[in-house]
C-alpha cells in the first residue's frame, strides 16, 4: 500500500480550506457559499483523520463524525434559511439581504 | 409604675404610625381621636411616672429602663433606653402636657386645612422624637431625637408646601440647624474616642476623672457640643431661621419653635453639664452668646409687625436668658425659665393664632387693633401671657423665672455686673415691646372685622395656659418672699447648686426692685407710645437716624444679609462655575471614548454578509498568529 505522509495529506486538506474560503468570499450566490462552508468543513475533517492515522488513535475518525453530523445539521438550517431568502428577495444573491447595515 | 415610663414616648408613635399609615382613610373624628388623644393618653402616663418619682423617689434620684439594644459594634451598643431624673421629668412633663394642649387647640385650629390626617402625624411624630431626645440614657439616642425633631420641624414649616416661600422657610430652617448639628456629631466622636462611652451617666463620671478643668480636650467637646445646642436653640450666630420658621402653622410654632424643640440646646447643655463645667471658658461664652442674643433679638422684636414674628424674636431673646442663666452656672434658674417660658410663649402663641384665625389671616398687628372686646377670652390669656413675658413683678409666674436669673448673674461665682446689666436692659426692652404688642393689638380703635370667634377647643388650652403663666412660678420663691425653693430643690438632685457669696443675699431685694420698677417703666413706655401718645412716637421715629436704626433692627441686625453675602452668593456663584462639573469630565471622558468606538464600529456594520466573512477570517488570522508567535 502506498503510504502517503502526513505533510502530503494535511497540504490537501490546507489547499482545500482555502479554495473553501475563497468560494465563500468571491461567490455571491448564496447556494454556492454554503457549498464553500462544506468543503471547508470537511478540510477540516480531513485534518482531523490525518492526526487520528498519524498517531494511530481512533478519536480524530470520532471527531469527524461529529463534524459530519454537524454538517447535516447545518445544511438542514442552511437551505431553510436559502428557501427563504429566495422567495424573499426572488435572487440568492446575498448582497441583496443587506439591510441589516450600521 | 416608673416601669411604664417606655409608654411616655412610644404612645406618640403609634399614633404618629397609625395616621401615617391610614390617615387618608380615616374620618376627621378619628383622626382628632387619635392625634389628640395618643397626647393625651402620653401625658397621662407621664403625669403618673412623675408622681410616682417624686413620691418614693428611686435610689440616686434615677431611673432606667432599658428596652433593647439598638445595635452592637466593636463593643459599641447603644441601647434603646430612658433615664429619668428630675431634669427629665420636668421636660417630660412639659411636653406632654403643653403638647396635649396645643394639639387639642389645633384640632379646632386646623379643621380647614387640607393635611388633617398628615398635620397631626407630623405634631405626634415631633412629640415622640422629643420625648426619646429628652428621655435618651445616650448620646445616639439622644441624637436620633435630636434629628426626629429637626425633621419634623422642617416637615411643619413648609406643611402648606404649596406656597414656594413657605418651603424655602423650611429649607433655611434645616439647613442653618444642620451647621450646628454637624459640630454636635463631631463632638460625639471626639466624646467617644476620649472617653470611650456615650452612655450620659458614664460619660460624665469618667470626663471628671479623665480630664482637668480646663482642658483643651474638654473645652473642644464642650464648644462643639455648644455649636449643637446653638444652632436648635437659635442662639447668635445661628439665629436666622427661627423668625422664618414662623411660616409654620400657629399649633406649630407654639410647640415646636416656642415651648419645647428650641430649647432642646438648653437641655443638652444642662444635661452634659459636667463637661461644661470642666470647660470655664466655654461656659462664659455661653453666658456670653445668650446675653448678646437676648439683646439683639430683644431691639429686633421691637419693630417687627408681625405678631408671630415679635413672638419668635422675642423666643430667642428668652432662650437667651436661659443660655445666660446656665453659663453662670444657675442651671436651675435656666430649667426653670424653661418651663416658665414653655407655659407663656406657648399661651401666647395660641393666642395670637386665635387673634390671626379670627381675622381672616391677618398677621400685620397694626391692621388689627380694639380687640379687647370682641375676644375676651383671647385678650384675657393674652394679657397673662405677656404679663408674665414682661416679668409683672410678684403676680406673675415669668417674674420669679427671670428674676433668679437677674440675680443669679450678678450674684453666682461666674457672674458679672456686665451679664446684669445686659440682662436688666433686656428685661426693660422685654417688657416694651410686650406691651407694644398688646396695645397695638387689643387697643385702640378696630380696624378690621372679626368674622368667627374661637371655640371652646381653643378657649380652653388658652385658659389652661394662661393660669399655668401666672401661678407657675410660686414653686420656686426666692428667698424676699418667702423663700420657698421647691423647684430647685428638685433640680439639685440632678444638677449642681449655683454658688452664691453669702454676704451677698441682704442685697437681694435691692436688685428684684430694680428690675420690678424697671419692667413697670417699660410698660409705661409702652402705653405712651404706642397707645396714649403715639405723636410722640412719630417724633422720635421722624428723624433720619431713628429711621436707619429702626430698619436695621426690623431687618433683625443685617445678619441674614450678612449670610446671604458671606455665605449664600458666594456658594452660588461657585455652583455657577462648577455647573459642569469638574470630576463629571473625567467620567464624561470615558463617555467621549466609547462614543467614537461606536461610531468607527458602526461603519463595519455593512450589512454585507461576505464582508462578515472576511472579518472572521482576519481575526483568525490575528488569534492564530498570536497563538503560534506570540
Amino acid at each position: 500500500m502506498i503510504s502517503i505522509s502526513l505533510e502530503m495529506g494535511l497540504l490537501l486538506s490546507a489547499i482545500l480550506f482555502l479554495l473553501g474560503l475563497i468560494g465563500l468570499l468571491v461567490r455571491r450566490n448564496i447556494v454556492f457559499m454554503l457549498m464553500s462552508v462544506e468543503i471547508m468543513l470537511n478540510a477540516a475533517g480531513l485534518a482531523f483523520v490525518l492526526g487520528g492515522s498519524r498517531w494511530a488513535q481512533a478519536d480524530g475518525q470520532v471527531m469527524f463524525i461529529f463534524i459530519l453530523t454537524m454538517a447535516a445539521a447545518e445544511v438542514s438550517v442552511g437551505l431553510a434559511l436559502i428557501l427563504l431568502l429566495y422567495h424573499k428577495f426572488k435572487t440568492l444573491d446575498v448582497d441583496a439581504a443587506s439591510k441589516m447595515r450600521g | 409604675m416608673l416601669d411604664l415610663l417606655w409608654t411616655v414616648p412610644a404612645i406618640p408613635f403609634v399614633g404618629f404610625l397609625i395616621l401615617a399609615f391610614f390617615g387618608k382613610r380615616l374620618s376627621r373624628y378619628i383622626i382628632e381621636a387619635i392625634g389628640v388623644g395618643s397626647i393625651g393618653l402620653s401625658a397621662i402616663f407621664a403625669i403618673l411616672v412623675a408622681i410616682n418619682f417624686m413620691s418614693s423617689p428611686p435610689a440616686g434620684y434615677s431611673f432606667s429602663q432599658r428596652l433593647w439594644t439598638w445595635m452592637s459594634v466593636a463593643g459599641f451598643s447603644p441601647g434603646i433606653s430612658f433615664y429619668l431624673d428630675s431634669m427629665t421629668v420636668v421636660f417630660m412633663l412639659v411636653i406632654t402636657v403643653v403638647g396635649f394642649l396645643i394639639h387639642m387647640y389645633s384640632a379646632e385650629y386646623m379643621l380647614n386645612e387640607e393635611g388633617y390626617s398628615r398635620f397631626f402625624a407630623y405634631m405626634n411624630l415631633f412629640v415622640g422624637s422629643m420625648l426619646t431626645l429628652v428621655l435618651a440614657d445616650n448620646l445616639v439616642l439622644l441624637y436620633l431625637g435630636w434629628e426626629g425633631v429637626g425633621l419634623c420641624s422642617y416637615l411643619l414649616i413648609g406643611f402648606l408646601y404649596k406656597d414656594p416661600s413657605n418651603g424655602l422657610a423650611a429649607r433655611k430652617a434645616f439647613v442653618v440647624t444642620r451647621v450646628g448639628d454637624t459640630a454636635m456629631g463631631i463632638g460625639l466622636f471626639l466624646l467617644y474616642t476620649q472617653l470611650g462611652t456615650l452612655q450620659i451617666q458614664d460619660l460624665l463620671s469618667s470626663a471628671s476623672d479623665t480630664w482637668q478643668v480646663g482642658s483643651p480636650l474638654a473645652i473642644a467637646a464642650a464648644a462643639l457640643l455648644l455649636g449643637g445646642a446653638v444652632g436648635k436653640s437659635a442662639q447668635l450666630p445661628l439665629q436666622t431661621w427661627l423668625p422664618d420658621a414662623m411660616a409654620g402653622p400657629t399649633p406649630t410654632s407654639a410647640l415646636i419653635h416656642a415651648a419645647t424643640m428650641v430649647t432642646a440646646g438648653v437641655y443638652l447643655i444642662a444635661r452634659t453639664h459636667v463637661i461644661f463645667q470642666l470647660a470655664p471658658i466655654v461656659m462664659t461664652f455661653v453666658a456670653i452668646v445668650g446675653a448678646a442674643t437676648l439683646l439683639i433679638s430683644g431691639f429686633t422684636a421691637l419693630t417687627q409687625v408681625d405678631i408671630k414674628r415679635v413672638l419668635a424674636y422675642s423666643t430667642i431673646s428668652q432662650i437667651g436668658y436661659m443660655f445666660l442663666a446656665l453659663g453662670i452656672g444657675a442651671w436651675a434658674a435656666g430649667i426653670f425659665h424653661f418651663m416658665i417660658h414653655a407655659f407663656f410663649k406657648a399661651l401666647l402663641f395660641l393666642a395670637a393664632g386665635a387673634i390671626i384665625v379670627s381675622l381672616h389671616h391677618e398677621q400685620n398687628m397694626f391692621k388689627m387693633g380694639g380687640l379687647k372686646n370682641k375676644l375676651p377670652v383671647t385678650f384675657w390669656t393674652f394679657l397673662a401671657g405677656s404679663a408674665s413675658l414682661a416679668a409683672l413683678p410678684l403676680v406673675t409666674a415669668g417674674f420669679y423665672s427671670k428674676d433668679a436669673i437677674l440675680w443669679y448673674s450678678f450674684s453666682s461665682e461666674q457672674g458679672s455686673p456686665w451679664f446684669y446689666v445686659i440682662a436688666l436692659l433686656g428685661a426693660f426692652i422685654t417688657s416694651i415691646y410686650t406691651f407694644r404688642m398688646v396695645f397695638i393689638t387689643f387697643f385702640g380703635e378696630a380696624k378690621i372685622e372679626v368674622s368667627h370667634p374661637p371655640g371652646k377647643r381653643i378657649k380652653i388650652p388658652l385658659i389652661v395656659l394662661g393660669v399655668l403663666s401666672i401661678i407657675g412660678g410660686f414653686i420656686e420663691l426666692p428667698h424676699t418672699l418667702g423663700h420657698w425653693p421647691a423647684f430647685s430643690e428638685f433640680m439639685s438632685n440632678a444638677l449642681p447648686e449655683v454658688h452664691v457669696p453669702h454676704e451677698l443675699y441682704s442685697l437681694e431685694w435691692i436688685f428684684q426692685i430694680i428690675a420690678g420698677i424697671l419692667t413697670l417703666f417699660g410698660i409705661f413706655i409702652a402705653y405712651q407710645l404706642f397707645l396714649k401718645n403715639t405723636a410722640l412716637k412719630d417724633k422720635i421715629t421722624q428723624n433720619s437716624f431713628s429711621r436707619v436704626l429702626a430698619r436695621f433692627w426690623f431687618s433683625g441686625w443685617g445678619f441674614d444679609w450678612v449670610y446671604d453675602k458671606l455665605f449664600v452668593q458666594p456658594y452660588i456663584w461657585l455652583a455657577n462655575i462648577n455647573k459642569r462639573d469638574v470630576f463629571d469630565l473625567i467620567y464624561s471622558l470615558i463617555a467621549a471614548v466609547n462614543r467614537i468606538f461606536h461610531v468607527i464600529l458602526t461603519l463595519t456594520q455593512t450589512g454585507r454578509l461576505r464582508w462578515y466573512a472576511v472579518g472572521i477570517v482576519f481575526g483568525a488570522i490575528v488569534t492564530l498568529y498570536v497563538v503560534v508567535f506570540a
